[in-house]
């Protein structure tokens, strides 16, 4: 297999036994980001010097065999919406077009610590609002499995980067399936961890109560490789949690015998197409023959979930992008003019209008007003009661079984420009995704099939901190299925 | 008088930064913003940048505890922080964090001593953490072709910040004054507030209305804001009271409205109405989950709330049998009253001499040379030495006051000025018998008067025998021998 297409446990054999060092590694990823991104366009910064750079310190620690990890040489990109030192971090918006991070989010100083390389940053719907990355300020990404759809959302570059080859993992941000949804559309494994196992600090926030940072990866494996190294209590996040990480992945079951798996009645209840269900029922079938029980559970709440989502989101994202005001740092308008005096209030709104995509003003929108005098107990106050009997429906569920199997989206990759003018439609086809987030519970979607030649991915949910479990089945999955194995094929001539 | 009709109704909001060594959600330093450059604590939580998350400082909370106890308040199992949704340059988040409805400390009380005979019972109605904001600097344009602009010192952001509730207990800007130096004495008892008003570190707001006395229901009030010195209050109140007063009196309605204090014009002014107030769109902070309180926590802190002012007040008098105006001057200050009991453990025999001589002549002397009582390089322990020379005879109280202002000048201890100097008292009889009737033989015109019945020249004979001894005689001595040897004359 080319090296740009390795998984990260084929890739650490080979560095281990020295028949390709770091840097081979990392320029073949980068000669990979130069072949197809063009045609792809997941990456809006690649930092090509500096991961050279770290890539020959990896060799260096290679060589000495001190302070080696499973990392040690991997390189790999990330959403853009994670601050990197000295790297600009844009969350592809016009108001951070410029912007230098003085410092490094938490997991990627881990990962720098760890010896990964760095590669680039990925693009995504502006500050993560969006299920196809066509909200980026900058340009579209593409779907690699057919260029003329979307890559999903909102970490649609990194989804489109793992599975063009372009860096051998990614590090996505799942607010509200922004990780699985666009794994799910792009044939890569994608991990929403429970809320608070890794540390959001250095993350620009979307909704602070539900952003997960999590990998994509080509398997389980490697999925739970990343979270070992990113995952633990972060004193700088105190809402991370001070819980033992445990060796993820290090016990590897063969079958799934005595596994109790869930099938949610509402989730494949309506809306799904024909093929996608199809893939669906095979992957459930599959998992039964490797042992695993079936019982169909309910999810009453699931149709709320879109609502309680929405709502929360947008008054914490209403709340989180205040700070974009053209006074410290980003974008601000006007331009300074030597004895031009600029109203303090003019300069926030020509900065946060000139700064700011329709999408992000549209929840900013929102979020103000389901905040605002009189309006906060309807709204508001509401959506947290109402996600707690979302938790109740996953706290009773998983009573009865050990994790949930669900479709990740209800169809497959959609065309560019198929739903942008319809943000309601839009907003749907994370029907199955978001649930999770408000509902405290870690996630994993892997691909399961293909129709159409497009991808299908099928979502594994399990308690909080259970993300063994989804390593469990997605892993004794993956060890007998090839889905995750396929690449696609780019026609870089467009 | 319209004053009787009428009844003032006044609460406040005092806002007190917290002596902590670093901020209030991050590890950079408190520093003194009047004092260190621009910009030169901070990081990226303090300034807002993306990403950067708040974690709480457990020593700001221990001392808002401290307060809320001092203050007679429940401290409340769970509280939490909220964001208060603003824009502002100085506001580098677009929000604070502040307490909303679950405050740090509730319900509590004090008492202030105002003119009436009774002390004034004020509730407290919260105390609640917040983080300061930024500092603004506004440059006016100078010349033509360089408009005004604004420079912002984020030294002070996310500085802790406690901000204290009142009930609407307060009648008149005497009361006010009275409850805002009672708030102030208290913070810098608790050395959680250093007191200083220039420095901004304390702050007031104050809530007025007027009602027809007699009245049950709160009338519409107004909130001043910005209130940055005692004057300012005092004077911004009875400025408030005053315009409701004759507003009402004009049959006008007072309007809800956010004023501010324009110190030049001795004025308030309408900041904002009603209708333009903000909508802060409080929420819970998402990125600080709730504090639990423990209970033994909350002990912890009691067992180091100090003695306070009025409980020390009253134990000096009853103890150390002080005057009560003495009393009151050495407890308003924690290490003056500190400073007395010290030299009172060197000097038990009369407290009282030693407060005289603190409230008294070491006070002017500390005024004149604008020392405070950690400066002045006198020990306690010197202090006592001299109010002891004195009252065992050996020091006069002219030589005294000499003795006192050398050490306050030098640092050196009494007994050494007093042997440089040469000031033991002369109360050896013979001696002085001598001096005085050589005064006597050496001014027989003025003897010669005083026998003729102008008895006040007694003080200049007095003078007479303290220009010949420097100082040292022994007055009551010289003045006995005085009167013994006039009236030997007389006969």
């Amino acid at each position: 297999m080319a090296l740009h297409n390795l998984t990260i446990q084929a890739a650490h054999d080979l560095l281990r036994r020295g028949e390709v060092s770091a840097v081979e590694l990392t320029q073949a990823a980068l000669d990979r980001i130069d072949e197809v991104d063009p045609a792809v366009k997941a990456y809006v910064t690649v930092c090509e010097e500096s991961a050279l750079a770290e890539a020959a310190a990896a060799d260096r620690r290679l060589q000495s065999g001190a302070g080696v990890t499973p990392l040690t040489g991997i390189p790999y990109g990330v959403k853009d919406c994670l601050s990197t030192i000295g790297v600009r971090t844009t969350c592809s918006s016009r108001i951070l077009e410029d912007y230098l991070p003085p410092y490094d989010a938490t997991v990627i100083a881990r990962l720098r610590a760890a010896g990964a390389v760095l590669v680039g940053k990925q693009n995504m719907d502006e500050f993560g609002m969006g299920s196809s990355c066509e909200n980026s300020a900058f340009f579209e990404s593409h779907n690699p499995w057919d260029l003329a759809r979307v890559p999903g959302g909102s970490s649609g570059g990194s989804a489109a980067a793992v599975a063009a080859g372009m860096g051998l993992f990614a590090l996505g941000e799942d607010t509200g399936g922004s990780v699985r949804m666009p794994a799910g559309f792009c044939g890569v494994t994608g991990l929403k961890p429970t809320y608070g196992r890794v540390s959001r600090y250095g993350l620009i926030a979307l909704a602070s109560s539900f952003d997960s940072i999590g990998p994509l990866t080509h398997d389980a494996w490697d999925a739970a490789l990343v979270l070992r190294t990113i995952a633990g209590h972060d004193p700088l996040d105190s809402t991370s949690l001070d819980a033992p990480v445990p060796a993820y992945g290090r016990c590897r079951r063969e079958n799934l015998q005595g596994m109790r798996l869930g099938v949610p009645l509402e989730y494949f209840a309506h809306g799904i197409e024909p093929p996608v269900a199809h893939a669906l029922r095979a992957a459930l079938d599959h998992l039964e023959g490797l042992g695993a029980e079936l019982h169909e559970v309910s999810l009453p709440h699931t149709d709320h979930a879109i609502s309680i989502y929405y709502l929360i989101l947008t008054a914490e994202a209403s709340s989180n992008l205040a700070r974009f005001d053209g006074v410290r740092f980003g974008l601000s308008h006007p331009l300074r003019d030597a004895g031009e005096e600029v109203d303090v209030l003019e300069r926030y709104l020509q900065t946060r209008a000139h700064g700011f995509g329709d999408e992000v003003k549209r929840r900013i929108m929102l979020g103000t007003f389901a905040l605002s005098a009189g309006y906060y107990d309807a709204y508001y106050l509401q959506a947290q009661r109402v996600r707690t009997l979302l938790r109740q429906d996953f706290e009773r569920a998983f009573e009865k079984v050990d994790a949930l199997i669900a479709p990740v989206s209800p169809t497959t990759a959609f065309r560019i420009g198929e739903k942008i003018d319809d943000p309601l439609r839009m907003y749907l086809s994370d029907v199955h995704v978001v649930a999770a987030n408000p509902g405290g519970v870690c996630g994993l979607a892997v691909p399961c099939g293909f129709a159409a030649e497009l991808p299908v991915g099928m979502q594994i949910i399990a308690p909080p901190l259970g993300e063994q479990v989804l390593f469990d089945v997605a892993g004794a999955y993956q060890a007998t299925t090839d889905w995750h194995a396929a690449r696609p094929k780019i026609d870089v001539r467009g | 008088m319209v004053i009787d009709k009428y009844e003032p109704v006044i609460g406040m909001e005092i806002h007190a930064e917290l002596r902590t060594a670093s901020k209030m959600f991050c590890g950079c330093a408190v520093v003194d913003t009047t004092v260190a450059a621009p910009n030169t604590a901070i990081c990226p939580v303090c300034t807002g940048l993306p990403g950067a998350m708040p974690t709480v400082n457990e020593h700001a909370v221990t001392q808002a505890m401290l307060v809320g106890l001092a203050l007679n308040c429940e401290i409340n199992a769970f509280t939490s922080f909220a964001r208060k949704n603003y824009f502002y340059p100085d506001l580098p988040k677009g929000y604070q964090i502040s307490q909303f409805d679950h405050p740090l400390a509730t319900d509590g009380w004090i008492e202030v001593a105002t003119e009436a005979s009774d002390p004034l019972r004020v509730g407290v109605r919260r105390a609640h953490l917040e983080e300061d904001t930024a500092k603004s600097f506004h440059v006016p344009s100078e010349r033509a072709g360089v408009g005004a602009y604004t420079l912002i010192d984020y030294n002070r952001s996310g500085v802790p910040l406690l901000e204290i509730v009142s009930e609407p207990d307060m009648h008149s800007a005497a009361d006010a004054y009275a409850y805002a130096t009672k708030i102030r004495e208290i913070l810098r008892y608790l050395e959680v507030n250093s007191g200083d008003m220039e420095k901004g570190v304390l702050r007031f707001e104050a809530n007025v209305s007027v009602r027809l006395r007699g009245a049950r229901t709160l009338s519409t009030r107004t909130e001043i804001k910005n209130l940055n010195s005692f004057r300012a209050l005092t004077r911004a109140i009875t400025y408030e009271i005053t315009r409701q007063m004759d507003a009402m009196e004009s049959g006008e309605t007072i309007a809800q409205q956010t004023l501010g204090w324009d110190e030049a014009r001795d004025a308030t002014f309408v900041q904002r109405s009603k209708e333009q107030a903000q909508d802060y769109r409080y929420f819970p902070e998402p990125d600080l989950p709730p504090l639990t309180i423990d209970r033994g926590w909350v002990a912890e802190v009691r067992a180091t709330v100090p003695e306070l002012p009025a409980a020390k007040f009253a134990r000096f008098l009853e103890v150390y049998g002080l005057p009560e105006n003495d009393a009151r001057i050495l407890v308003a200050e924690r290490a003056l009253a500190d400073y007395f009991e010290h030299a009172a453990e060197a000097y038990a025999k009369d407290p009282a001499d030693l407060s005289k001589w603190m409230v008294g002549e070491l006070a002017y002397l500390m005024n004149r040379d604008g020392l405070t009582i950690e400066q002045v390089p006198v020990t306690p322990e010197a202090l006592a030495k001299l109010v002891a020379l004195v009252s065992d005879g050996t020091l006069n109280q002219n030589s005294a006051k000499e003795v006192l202002e050398t050490m306050v000048e030098t640092g050196k201890p009494p007994g050494t000025i007093v042997q440089e100097r040469g000031l033991v008292q002369i109360s050896d009889e013979d001696r002085l018998s001598q001096v005085v009737d050589e005064v006597l033989l050496e001014n027989p015109e003025q003897v010669k008067s005083y026998l003729a019945g102008k008895t006040s020249l007694l003080q200049w004979f007095m003078g007479q025998v303290m220009r010949k001894t420097r100082g040292r005689a022994q007055p009551q001595m010289v003045l006995a021998l005085l009167r013994e040897r006039l009236t030997a004359r007389q006969k």
